[in-house]
């Protein structure tokens, strides 16, 4: 039995992580899960890219991964300052409590 | 882990994929983004969810039930057979588990080209360092601009303001 790593198996991992990400957004109604999700799938994305910097021996997808992971640092650092306002705000950290306009 | 109803449960799971991405990055030859990915996501950024978790105390979603321990226990044991599974495929082949040079290109690593055919592929963080300060300079700058912004934003946001309450 051979089995050997390509390309397309990196690929299908990323779409996978992406949709499974995707999924926790919708599914979920805690915002701190909500967020996790939006990791989840920046990761699937760094996956992806870095699969074709390697197949395309270019480093450029290696940077981009870099700039990636300092946006979803500052994004995580940034979110969960605003949920820990909003907590003391509502009490609550389900995105159902936080209809500001609604009546 | 978007299956977990509980916060902690489904970091822990995070933890667990991220340490997977990372691992996969070791497999794709590039070192410095796997320890990169291990120091920001499985360190920093996991301990600040679950710091804020615990600080606000979250409990589990309000959800319909949860599963039973018969049902727990059958799917303990499916991801045993399936984890025992994976191990023997990988243990028949475990020669095949680095990258087929037939299909991955192999890394040159000749010193000669850095600007004349964009920036190769290298396993080396001097390399970054080059593509990081030449051609992606200005983006460096924008990031770090945009870290002192989030800086800025998280300290004025987590200040205390007793302005709303005095005012109203």
């Amino acid at each position: 039995m051979m089995l050997s790593v390509t390309p397309q198996h990196f690929l299908i991992l990323s779409f996978l992580l992406v949709g499974i990400g995707f999924l926790g957004l919708l599914i979920r109604r805690n915002v701190l899960l909500m967020l996790m999700s939006l990791e989840l799938m920046l990761n699937g994305i760094n996956v992806a890219l870095l699969t074709f910097s390697r197949v395309g021996g270019n480093l450029d997808g290696g940077i981009f991964v870099f700039f990636i992971m300092t946006v979803a640092a500052a994004e995580v650092a940034v979110g969960l300052a605003l949920l820990v306002a909003l907590y003391k705000k509502r009490n609550s950290v389900l995105s159902d409590d936080m209809g500001l306009l609604k009546n | 882990m978007v299956f977990s109803r509980h916060p902690v449960s489904a970091a822990m799971f995070m933890i667990v994929s991220l340490v997977g991405v990372a691992a996969l990055f070791v497999l794709l030859e590039s070192f410095f983004l796997a320890i990169l990915q291990v120091l920001v996501y499985a360190g920093a950024v996991m301990v600040l969810f679950l710091f804020i978790i615990m600080l606000l105390d979250v409990g589990p979603e309000a959800g319909k039930r949860k599963l039973s321990h018969f049902k727990t226990g059958i799917f303990g044991i499916l991801a045993t057979f399936l984890l025992v599974g994976i191990l023997l495929i990988l243990g028949n082949s475990y020669d095949s588990l680095a990258l087929d040079q037939s299909i991955w290109p192999e890394l040159s690593e000749s010193k000669d080209g850095g600007a004349s055919q964009g920036l190769p592929f290298s396993t080396k963080v001097s390399s970054f360092g080059y593509g990081l300060m030449t051609k992606y300079m200005l983006p460096i700058q924008v990031s770090g601009f945009m870290l002192l912004a989030a800086m800025v934003g998280v300290i004025i946001l987590s200040k205390k303001t007793p302005s709303r309450e005095d005012v109203k």
